[in-house]
């Protein structure tokens, strides 16, 4: 299978995401990336839009639900929002949406710092195996994989999708 | 110094990730740099709106603390509860348990109360390392200081708050100060800066007060304030423990604080940019002047704050170890 440039994606999310800042309402844009390759499309996606505000990373690893089974990652970032998310317009960034579990923990974390206006969710690449009711609202491009296929983003420089096969 | 437990293989599991702490001894400096990294992101929880996590929600933590303490329960408590778990505090008076059977007798009453934690203070050296042998697997224990032995997240906190302010450990020249002989801080202290590779490790204090054995510990003795502090980037000053000296190793107090007391006068023999760190509970105008200790070179206060999220990196840390299978490389999507 062939995957997309990154780059392409990127410039198709950054006119969807403009046409969708333009329509929301009065409150204040704030752009929010997960750690790790949601933070590297964030930071692609906030410089193209030229948002006022600085940007935040969410490390979600202390809001995961899998604890008990996969414990602590070794390799937790701070979380750092460097403005109040309090009634802003939160674009959520991530590079792979699947089960919708990360999305679950980064919303757990984003309100333990306030409470947004809005929260939109922008993700690189729909994996459509979702396991709670979270959808995206801008998707780069959505991929049918065989089970026990995922997708690697690496970066941040450059951005590239790898396919994995977990049975290699 | 006194016989102390071997360094201990007891709080890693077969991956070699910790699941008690007990030590700082023989901690790899890939797990030493491993607990900053964590408490790092704890930090900045701590300086949200909520200051809590959801980590160990449902994880019962008991303060097990045969000897007092304020600073060290207090923070492990708030730790435990920033990261949603529940807290027992016991207090217990060292006679009334100083026999090994009914210390047993006392954990096993715990254990069946289904907690998961103990943070253990004892009298006793390896007392910590003795009930991590006996507790049921999937209970982690962490040493909250047991006699002269260990107090490893004291000793990892400074080393939290000197990489903070201080940087890179291998460029710097760091000095303890006191009564080294009776400190667990200092042991502990001194392993976890022999393992993340400090430029120079000293201890300060009177002949009597240092341990013969400190140069095979990594440290360099000296006698004499000017030579011992003598282009140091960081200042320890510990407590002088007058309850642990069963004999006369000190003509008098003001005698102690005349030579090696930190006066703004003897910490002008360290460089101009040097920091003072102090594990508390200090005592003014015995082993610090008030005016150092509430200068702006003065971290102390810095170090209590900072105990609170080095201690929810080992607890979450030591619990993630529980589980033999655990990589934390796994992912959710």
């Amino acid at each position: 299978m062939k995957l997309p440039e990154v780059n392409d994606l990127l410039g198709q999310m950054t006119k969807t995401l403009q046409t969708l800042i333009n329509d929301s309402a009065t409150a204040p844009v704030v752009m929010v990336g997960i750690h790790s390759g949601g933070a590297w499309l964030a930071k692609e996606l906030h410089q193209a839009l030229q948002l006022q505000q600085p940007l935040g990373l969410l490390d979600i690893s202390f809001y995961r639900d899998d604890f008990a089974g996969k414990g602590l990652n070794p390799n937790v970032l701070p979380s750092n929002l460097p403005f109040s998310v309090e009634k802003c317009n939160v674009i959520l960034v991530d590079d792979v949406i699947m089960s919708g579990r990360t999305i679950r923990a980064a919303l757990n974390e984003l309100f333990d710092y306030g409470r947004p206006a809005k929260v939109s969710l922008v993700a690189l690449v729909d994996l459509p195996r979702r396991e709670l009711p979270i959808q995206p609202d801008i998707v780069g491009i959505q991929l049918d994989l065989a089970p026990q296929q995922r997708i690697k983003l690496s970066g941040p420089e450059p951005l590239t999708l790898t396919l994995i096969d977990r049975k290699a | 110094m006194t016989s102390h437990p071997k360094p201990s293989q007891l709080q890693f599991n077969a991956n070699g990730r910790l699941r008690h702490f007990l030590t700082t001894e023989g901690v790899p400096f890939e797990l030493l740099t491993e607990i900053l990294d964590t408490a790092e992101s704890f930090v900045s929880v701590g300086q949200r709106a909520v200051k809590k996590v959801p980590l160990l929600r449902g994880k019962t933590l008991v303060n097990l603390f045969f000897e007092a303490s304020t600073r060290t329960r207090t923070t492990f408590e708030l730790a435990a509860k920033r990261l949603s778990a529940d807290v027992l505090n016991i207090n217990i008076s060292t006679s009334a348990t100083s026999k090994g059977e009914s210390l047993m007798d006392m954990l096993w009453n715990l254990e069946a109360m289904d907690t998961d934690m103990f943070v253990v203070r004892h009298a006793d050296s390896g007392a910590a390392h003795f009930i991590a042998e006996h507790v049921t697997p999937n209970v982690a224990v962490i040493n909250a200081g047991d006699g002269h032995h260990a107090h490893p997240t004291q000793a990892m906190l400074d080393m939290y708050t000197i990489r903070r302010h201080k940087g890179d450990f291998s460029q710097l020249k760091v000095a303890i100060v006191g009564d080294i002989l009776h400190s667990r801080v200092a042991r502990s202290q001194i392993h976890a800066l022999k393992g993340l590779n400090t430029g120079e490790i000293r201890v300060i204090g009177p002949k009597t007060l240092i341990p013969d054995d400190v140069e095979a510990l990594g440290a360099l003795p000296f006698f004499n304030m000017a030579k011992g502090l003598s282009d140091v980037d960081v200042v320890i000053m510990l407590r002088l423990q007058k309850e642990r000296m069963k004999s006369a190793l000190l003509p008098s107090e003001s005698e102690f604080y005349r030579l090696y007391g930190l006066t703004e006068e003897k910490l002008g023999f360290a460089r101009p940019d040097a920091v003072v760190m102090h594990p508390g509970p200090i005592n003014r105008g015995v082993e610090i002047e008030s005016a150092v200790a509430d200068s702006p070179r003065s971290l102390i206060l810095k170090q209590v704050n900072y105990g609170i999220a080095v201690r929810m990196a080992v607890l979450s840390m030591t619990m993630s170890g529980q589980n033999e299978a655990i990589d934390g490389s796994g992912d959710i999507g």
